[in-house]
């Protein structure tokens, strides 16, 4: 009988914190400023600055320390990693070693198999490297220091998970419970989420655990899974011609589907880490620690509970709402302006989902107002337009957030509600559809929809269809 | 001297420090770094059963910023620092992973 072989995987993930400056200086980490206009000589490692920690920065670290049940490190403090890159000026990281901010927590994700813990080993502090570009032409690499000195954590989980669904559902989660606490979008397709996996398989029972490799450069769900699928397969495939997994850091290459060793054990950096003299200690009170669970907003799991009793939405309906927190954020806005939650979860859960589906889109990338989709639902409640403008209308409100009250105004959508006009048109197509006023009375339900379609044609749409059906029966 | 540096090790140090040293050079900081570990078995004689261990100097913690945003664009002074310049960054040799 064929081997059976378990995976094994950890997860290194980073992620971006959302502060409005750097973690040691006052620069701005806005996204996208034209190259090194960020920056000043503490970001670019100039000899004799200092650095001088950023305070929102250790209350994110703990309020995400808290979310994922860690115990908050109270007496910490930052250490310098050393290693010499062009990315990196002063040729070390400040980040944190001996006394990481939080230890020893962990997340609930759903597997197939029921409720599983995955734990978190540790989540430190630490600042991102600035940007290389490598240029071709002059053969050379440019480097953009914006991104240097932007805060992020890294969160280590405890090699707990032995498939790509548990990675998945475990990022998921991460993603979810950051995003709710405001401490980074996550977006892992702009890079403020990165995650690397840390694989190894060995045989099922076996209690050692196999050697392990490092894959980097995975920037979506989609590019986890096929990574972790791909890395699995290669480590049974070698153990299988009786070869044996060299530990080494891997860089996936998604298009090829592929990963290409980087470095192994035997040319690893030896990082000397010690302890940052330019930063002081950092000491975190009870009261400190007390303040930040009070301020702590509603996770997901709270939402969910309370749009299903406060807003009697569906279980399913509830997950998908809020599977993003801006999707919520759009959901209660709306909801709060024209107080009709069943109808804004249905335009969210009905064409919101299918236009995002056609266009590729995530929920983060929903770019329309609660205003506008608001006064829409309004619009179709006052009978204004009907439903099928209704749809054309909000086509337009999702891609370019137009204003609903407007744009029905100028391209003249309004519902014609007028019984006058409407049974003139009505008549009219009675005089011209002979044979289907003939089979509608001998018993043919289905012509009666024919007549309506023509009014509706007649009209350009935009008659009342409950009207017109009226109208129409009472004619005949 | 009761450290003795290897030839190894000081190769190696030379390799993580990116330093190249000549022959004598190599000898004289063998020597140096013999000393300083010498001089480290001599803290070591102190008793510190007792003693926290001291991250910092100073007696001094939780020395914050604000997040405020208090620096504008300074690009060109910052770039007065660059061995060389192209379309606003900084140009090195080139260095891929």
């Amino acid at each position: 009988m064929a081997k059976q072989y378990e995976t094994v995987i950890g997860l290194e993930v980073h992620v971006e914190l959302a502060t409005k400056t750097k973690i040691f200086c006052g620069c701005s980490t806005e996204f996208g400023g034209a190259p090194n206009t960020h920056t000043c000589p503490v970001c670019t490692g100039m000899p004799g600055s200092l650095p001088v920690l950023n305070k929102q920065v250790v209350e994110y670290a703990i309020a995400v320390g808290l979310a994922t049940n860690c115990s908050i490190t109270q007496y910490c403090k930052f250490d310098r990693k050393n290693y010499f890159y062009p990315d990196n000026p002063q040729n070390y990281q400040i980040s944190q070693l001996y006394l990481p901010i939080c230890r020893n927590g962990g997340v609930e994700i759903d597997t197939p198999a029921g409720k599983k813990i995955i734990g978190i080993h540790e989540i430190h502090m630490e600042e991102d490297a600035g940007k290389l570009i490598h240029d071709e032409w002059e053969d050379c690499s440019l480097v953009d220091f914006n991104r240097s000195g932007v805060p992020l954590i890294e969160i280590v989980s405890e090699p707990d998970m032995r498939s790509a669904e548990e990675v998945i559902a475990y990022l998921d989660k991460l993603r979810l419970i950051i995003q709710y606490l405001g401490a980074s979008d996550c977006k892992l397709n702009e890079g403020s989420m990165r995650a690397d996996v840390n694989l190894s398989v060995r045989e099922v029972g076996a209690k050692e655990f196999g050697t392990r490799t490092e894959m980097k450069n995975l920037n979506s769900f989609k590019a986890i899974a096929r990574a972790i699928e791909g890395e699995r397969a290669r480590q049974i495939e070698l153990l299988e011609e009786g070869k044996s997994v060299t530990q080494e850091t891997r860089r996936w290459d998604d298009n090829k589907e592929y990963s290409y060793a980087m470095r192994s054990k035997e040319d690893a950096q030896d990082y000397r880490y010690f302890p940052d003299p330019d930063l002081v200690p950092i000491m975190i009170s009870d009261e400190w620690i007390a303040r930040i669970k009070a301020a702590q907003p509603e996770l997901r799991t709270e939402k969910l509970e309370r749009y299903k009793k406060e807003f009697d939405i569906p279980d399913y309906d509830a997950e998908i709402l809020t599977s993003s927190k801006h999707m919520a954020d759009i959901f209660e806005a709306t909801t709060e302006l024209c107080k009709k939650p069943k109808k804004v979860s249905n335009w969210l859960m009905v064409e919101t989902l299918r236009l995002m589906k056609e266009n590729d889109m995530e929920a983060d990338d929903l770019k329309f107002s609660p205003e506008n989709l608001a006064k829409l639902i309004e619009l179709v409640d006052a009978g204004t337009i009907n439903s099928s403008v209704a749809k054309e209308v909000f086509e337009e409100v999702f891609k370019n957030n137009i204003d609903p009250d407007k744009y029905v105004e100028e391209k003249g959508l309004k519902a014609v509600n007028d019984e006058g006009a409407l049974r003139a048109t009505i008549e009219k197509v009675i005089a011209d559809n002979p044979q289907s006023v003939e089979d509608y009375h001998n018993g043919k339900e289905k012509a009666i929809g024919f007549l309506v379609g023509q009014t509706m044609k007649a009209m350009q749409g935009k008659a009342n269809p409950g009207m017109v059906n009226k109208i129409l029966k009472e004619l005949l | 001297m009761a450290n003795i540096i290897s030839d190894e090790t000081i190769e190696y140090v030379g390799i993580l420090a990116k330093l190249e040293l000549s022959e004598e050079e190599k000898e004289q900081a063998k020597s140096d770094m013999g000393k300083m570990l010498d001089y480290i078995d001599k803290l070591n004689e102190l008793d510190t059963t007792n003693v926290e261990p001291m991250s910092h100097v100073f007696q001094v913690n939780n020395v914050f910023r604000q997040d405020v945003v208090a620096n504008g664009d300074d690009r060109d002074n910052i770039l007065k620092n660059a061995p060389g310049i192209k379309e606003g960054a900084f140009k090195v040799p080139k260095t891929v992973e």
